[in-house]
């Protein structure tokens, strides 16, 4: 009996993450989308249309842990820009990035999960409530 | 069966190396002259000088086994520099022969090391500082440098900055009036090279008003200082309403200067158009595209098309090359990438026929083919750029490439 139940409630949560899986799945599509709407504008210039950056200057956004790990400090290169002195896979970079704090915080959980889902990269989403809560505590 | 695996695993072997020759692009050249690879992968390789023995030195901005300038050498006169030495333990773009030196520079550092009767350098490992403490702050650092007839060096001083706003490379924000860059960059400044641990407030500022200058010559028949400058970024980014993405990519123009001591070219108040032939005042100052802006300022002998990035100049005095050659420029463009999304421009060495400083005809590409690729879409998938120029005591052009670390020789051949 206990066991049939734990089967029924495994497979309660199996079809609870499937339906979430399907929502997010068509909210990430959306989401690379308008992203990539706000990579072509705002950022293509300087990091490329294949992300791979510019030698000694722009950093690539294609297999690097900036993009594709933590978050909030991808988040916060967004919201601050960054003009610290930047080594990416033993290359340096040198030019600035400006802040970009004037984009929403649609437009950057829009553009931040493109990057990182473009370029050969695959990481998960951002989401607007963790654009909210990194630009709260500027 | 491991007689299969084995031959399995060699046949794989050999798929790789077959699959991985040796990086080659096929330089183009007009009829009569060849080229030669004499230097490859050796990663940055940024401005190049040879020597009267021929000796080619190399300054690279990375380090490759630790070192920052790599020497070749042909010590049995067959054509092949087979020796090399590597010594200098910093990263940086300038190098030039002078007077029984050899210089070379870091972002900051101008060095420098003695010859010997033979050529050889004395104090390898102990360069002597000749100017120290030079502005650096990443962005166009790079210290390229030459040298005139009387002892005087003269080194860029790249601005830090894309247009002097108040929030550099933010949309939007405003230019500084007057610039405070210019009072420690922005331009070229010369030195004596007669003293050594010098600063900043030794050297005299000759000329101002540059962003990058990294292509700097002096031309010996008219015994003046020649620049080329790296124009501003983007145009069309900041201002889509002046400037649609095909004019920002276009705009602003590339330039090449003469410059006498006092000249100010106009940066950052103003972009060369040549389209219209005018110094057309920037928007972040208050232009719209037309207005004309820093009166006083001189004009460049030529404009090029935009972002190629004219990263060296050579004022060819040889007499191996045919005669429209001689006095006039090389200009080795690294090739673009603020004209993104249009196709990427530039990757090749370009000649400006000269006579008395002046242009006598138009701009011609030179050498092309760098890129191995036309049209370049990504800046990255460029297999070579050209990067530094050099001139051999036999009339032999030199053009270096940062991005696989190539070196070429380009002969003319009666």
């Amino acid at each position: 009996m206990r066991i049939k139940l734990a089967i029924f409630g495994l497979g309660l949560i199996l079809l609870s993450n499937f339906s979430n899986a399907q929502t997010s799945v068509q909210g990430k599509s959306k989401q690379m989308l308008n992203g990539k709407k706000v990579y072509d504008m705002y950022c293509q210039a300087c990091h490329q249309a294949d992300g791979n950056g510019v030698p000694r200057l722009n950093p690539p956004l294609a297999g690097t842990v900036y993009v594709t790990g933590s978050k909030t400090r991808l988040i916060d290169i967004v919201l601050n820009g960054l003009t610290d002195p930047i080594e990416i896979n033993g290359e340096e970079y040198n030019n600035p990035m400006a802040a970009h704090s004037f984009l929403t915080d649609q437009q950057i959980a829009d553009v931040l999960t493109y990057i990182r889902n473009s370029f050969g990269n695959k990481a998960g989403a951002v989401s607007v409530a963790e654009v909210k809560k990194q630009r709260a505590k500027k | 069966m491991q007689k299969i695996k084995l031959v399995v695993a060699m046949l794989m072997l050999l798929n790789v190396a077959a699959a991985q020759p040796k990086l080659q692009v096929a330089i183009q050249l007009p009829t009569g002259f060849t080229s030669k690879v004499v230097a490859n992968d050796l990663g940055r390789v940024r401005h190049i000088a040879v020597n009267s023995n021929g000796d080619l030195y190399m300054k690279l901005d990375r380090l490759v086994n630790g070192k920052g300038i790599y020497r070749l050498r042909d010590n049995n006169g067959d054509g092949v520099m087979e020796d090399t030495l590597a010594f200098g333990n910093y990263t940086g773009t300038g190098i030039g022969i002078n007077n029984g030196y050899l210089y070379a520079t870091s972002d900051q550092t101008i060095y420098r090391y003695k010859f010997d009767a033979n050529q050889n350098i004395v104090n390898l490992d102990q360069p002597e500082i000749v100017v120290d403490g030079l502005m650096n702050k990443r962005q166009h650092a790079s210290k390229s440098i030459t040298f005139d007839k009387v002892g005087n060096l003269y080194v860029n001083i790249g601005a830090p900055s894309n247009v002097c706003q108040e929030q550099d490379r933010q949309k939007g924000s405003p230019g500084l009036t007057p610039c405070p860059i210019l009072e420690n960059a922005g331009g070229i400044w010369q030195f004596n090279t007669s003293k050594t641990n010098q600063t900043l407030s030794d050297g005299i500022r000759y000329a101002t008003g540059m962003r990058n200058a990294l292509g700097i010559d002096w031309n010996n028949e008219v015994n003046d200082l020649f620049v080329t400058i790296h124009g501003r970024d983007m145009l069309y980014q900041y201002f889509p309403e002046m400037y649609n993405q095909k004019r920002g990519a276009e705009l602003p123009s590339e330039t090449f200067y003469r410059v006498k001591k006092g000249d100010d070219c106009g940066w950052p108040y103003i972009h060369w158009d040549h389209f219209q032939n005018k110094k057309i005042l920037n928007p972040e100052y208050g232009g719209d595209g037309k207005k004309e802006g820093a009166p006083n300022a001189i004009s460049p002998l030529v404009g090029f098309p935009g972002h190629m990035a004219p990263n060296a100049l050579l004022i060819y005095s040889g007499n191996q090359f045919p005669a429209k050659y001689k006095n006039g420029a090389f200009i080795a463009f690294h090739g673009s990438w603020n004209r993104t999304p249009e196709p990427q421009e530039g990757f090749y060495v370009v000649f400006v026929p000269m006579k008395n400083g002046l242009p006598t005809g138009k701009w011609e590409v030179f050498a092309d083919g760098f890129s191995g690729m036309s049209p370049v879409t990504n800046l990255s998938a460029a297999k070579h750029r050209p990067t530094g120029l050099a001139q051999g005591e036999d009339g032999s052009l030199y053009v270096s490439d940062d991005k696989a670390g190539y070196v070429w020789k380009i002969s003319y051949n009666k």
